[in-house]
């Protein structure tokens, strides 16, 4: 071994130990902020509070053990139907508002791109929603779709939209849209702006229709971005809770997600269960963004990765 | 990730507590803590803490002024809680669970003395030295949990029927006592009113809608849990009683659209003229009086007390209490400060300022307050027949059950038959 090759190892190992040092301030703060409320969710949701009443009536102490019960009593009996009901919710809610979303994000993208005149205005005016915190926008359209509101007046007859049924499915995917769809606008925006011109100044010399320069050009290079952005909103769909907490109300069938029955259980006081509900829903936001990520290559890190290895 | 972390507060807030708890016993050692000293043995003097919630009116505030220059080395200090009840006690009970000190006097919703009561949360009170027979009874039982007092009444509520004064003089109707005489004055009252609509509650999927639920069970000469504490709501009585409703949504006597409503929007429809008969609290009374535009049917109202299916009905109780955290100190001066506050001057001054209705039967029968407070007599009757809903620990699940239930059966997923024998298997397992 060479005495280049040694330094140059020992030169690494000490720059591996500073960067060490330096770094560990930051992993002590994400695993407390991070970390101990994992484990500590997990270690709860393997306990269960007493609930028995002594012959005074007083109820007994103390939390018990009950190992994986909490999450076995999740798939089974009563609960069961409410869990199939809260995922089937959750998922198709994300399916439905996030493609909703891409669509008219991306248009709404094109035309903040393209807007020549008032370009401010127009785009402050695409981006309003997704400023207005998802709790006030929930009563705001709580407002429009209540059974003397805006939306019966617009379309002429009486909709119980906040009651049971496909109707209050319906105004959430509509509520949310509302509010979301500008953020992948923001995102794409963004994607849109490091595209050179010469390139569409090329393609129009070639004689491409504006359609074809689309989809040749401007949605293959945009679709890093894009990706990020639906992995985002997917993420943010699956944990959904205010919007059709405050828009429809607690414990209706028709729109309750995995975050609202988690939600349920902790105000009931049952935090063990809570607990095994919320980590339910961890496991399934994890899974689903491992296979976004590996499946379409939305590869939010790896490009920057990518770029310093050259 | 806020769902997350209200699950998680939990263990963390018991870690803190722990910690809190070795401060404690190293700094002094003094005992006198948690919920097991006999009544009358509240000890300790000085600054307390008193947790509700918001003070709308800010006549909490100058009651509390009003003691504490009157008592400068036992000075209270209200900590509000958040608006909405569900927060509130979520608050009150995850500060018990931690043992913590930081609030000495707490105001309960009627409905939480059992749970609170069970859990050791909250001390047992001399009921002696607040002499009980001076409170409406019902109010009284409220405060109660197996016979012991556990609080005060502070306010009280009971529901009354709203009815539209001069289109019932118009039809030469009386104020309606019975069920088929609101459906019957109503049609009357359509022949030159077709628009109007005959009747709304609170049926929105909420406590309201438990409330509602159970005035007609009540009404119709049921029960919902028999006076042992044992679920006896799969009756023929309770049935009628559901069945009135669920056939007064089927035939249009209530709109189809009061499946949406909680108070408000029940209180902007009778403002707006749109109901001829509306069950509410109280609080109605003076923004539906209001002349400045905001209410169509100012002058134009009255109140009666609510109608049962046969005979006269039975509210639903409302209201508040005061209770003492078994963790709190300065046991003692909270005490002085309940008997202050549910006295008769403090009283008399909240009703002033704030309609709520009082818990003490004398101010009911003041004449200078009924000239203020015409509804004051008929509230009174509303209250002495109301009846509590169910006192059961784990009460969050009971009302839980007795919505699903209702709003199963209002909009007809369920007959009414199989959402009360749901309803109470349901109860069987949740009151042991």
């Amino acid at each position: 071994m060479t005495a280049v090759a040694r330094r140059a190892r020992g030169a690494t190992s000490g720059a591996g130990r500073l960067a060490a040092a330096l770094l560990s301030p930051t992993f002590v703060v994400l695993g407390l902020v991070v970390g101990y409320p994992l484990v500590a969710a997990l270690r709860e949701s393997v306990f269960r509070e007493g609930s028995d009443l002594d012959e005074s009536g007083f109820v007994v102490e103390g939390t018990q053990f009950v190992g994986l019960d909490n999450y076995l009593s999740i798939f089974a009996g009563e609960s069961a139907t409410r869990f199939w009901n809260a995922f089937g919710n959750t998922t198709l809610f994300t399916v439905v508002t996030v493609a909703l979303e891409v669509l008219i994000g991306v248009g709404m993208a094109l035309v903040m791109h393209h807007a020549i005149r008032f370009r401010g205005v127009v785009r402050a005016g695409i981006l309003v929603p997704w400023a207005v915190p998802t709790a006030v926008s929930a009563l705001l359209w709580k407002w429009i779709f209540q059974a003397d509101g805006v939306a019966n007046a617009v379309i002429g007859q009486q909709i119980l939209w906040t009651t049971e049924g496909w109707q209050a499915k319906f105004a959430v995917v509509l509520a949310d849209v509302w509010k979301t769809a500008p953020f992948v606008g923001l995102l794409v925006l963004a994607g849109l702006q490091i595209i050179p011109n010469d390139v569409y100044e090329a393609a129009r010399v070639d004689g491409a229709s504006p359609w074809r320069q689309f989809w040749r050009i401007t949605l293959p290079l945009v679709k890093p971005a894009l990706l990020v952005a639906v992995l985002f909103r997917v993420l943010d769909a699956l944990r959904m809770f205010d919007l059709p907490f405050v828009l429809i109300g607690q414990r209706k069938e028709s729109v309750e997600t995995l975050s609202m029955v988690a939600f349920d259980e902790a105000s009931s006081l049952r935090f063990g269960p809570a607990a095994a509900y919320a980590t339910v829903l961890f496991l399934y936001v994890a899974i689903t963004a491992l296979v976004f990520v590996r499946l379409l290559g939305a590869d939010v890190i790896g490009a920057a990765r990518e770029r310093a290895r050259r | 990730m806020g769902v997350r972390t209200k699950a998680l507060r939990h263990p963390v807030a018991r870690v803190v507590a722990a910690l809190g708890a070795a401060v404690l016993l190293a700094s002094c050692g003094s005992g006198g803590e948690g919920g097991e000293q006999p009544a009358g043995a509240l000890q300790g003097r000085g600054e307390v803490t008193f947790a509700t919630g918001k003070d709308t009116s800010g006549n909490m505030q100058k009651l509390v002024d009003q003691w504490n220059s009157s008592h400068p080395d036992e000075k209270v200090r209200i900590i509000e809680l958040p608006e909405s009840a569900d927060a509130q006690r979520q608050q009150m009970v995850q500060n018990a669970q931690v043992k913590s000190d930081a609030y000495t006097i707490l105001n309960l919703d009627v409905v939480w003395t059992a749970e609170f009561a069970a859990n050791r949360w909250v001390v047992e009170l001399p009921a002696d030295q607040f002499g009980v027979d001076k409170f409406l009874e019902p109010a009284i039982k409220t405060a109660q949990y197996r016979d012991k007092l556990y609080a005060a009444p502070a306010y009280s509520d009971g529901g009354l029927l709203y009815y539209r004064k001069d289109l019932l003089d118009a039809a030469g109707a009386k104020p309606p006592t019975t069920w088929a005489e609101l459906i019957s004055t109503c049609q009357a009252v359509r022949a030159s009113q077709p628009a109007i609509g005959c009747y709304a509650g609170q049926f929105e999927k909420y406590e309201g809608l438990t409330v509602n639920f159970d005035e007609a069970v009540h009404s119709a000469g049921g029960e919902v849990v028999d006076s042992t504490g044992k679920p006896v709501v799969d009756s023929p009585e309770a049935k009628a009683g559901l069945d009135a409703l669920v056939t007064a949504f089927q035939q249009g006597i209530i709109p189809e659209k009061a499946i949406t409503y909680k108070e408000e929007e029940g209180r902007r429809a009778f403002q707006a003229g749109e109901l001829l008969f509306h069950r509410q609290w109280p609080y109605q009374w003076n923004l539906a009086g209001k002349t400045d535009g905001s209410s169509q049917v100012a002058g134009k109202f009255d109140v009666a007390p609510l109608p049962g299916l046969n005979g006269p009905g039975s509210s639903t109780l409302g209201g508040h209490n005061l209770a003492i955290s078994a963790f709190g100190k300065n046991q003692a001066t909270a005490l002085d400060f309940i008997k202050f506050f549910v006295g008769e001057e403090a009283q008399r001054s909240n009703l002033l300022a704030t309609s709520q209705a009082p818990t003490l039967a004398s101010l009911y029968d003041d004449e200078e307050l009924i000239a203020k407070f015409p509804y004051l007599p008929t509230l009174k009757a509303s209250i002495l027949s109301a009846k509590p809903r169910p006192q059961a620990v784990r009460y969050g699940d009971v009302t839980t059950a007795v919505q699903e239930a209702a709003y199963a059966a209002l909009t007809g997923t369920k007959t009414s038959e199989q959402a009360l024998k749901d309803l109470q298997a349901k109860l069987q397992e949740l009151i042991k």
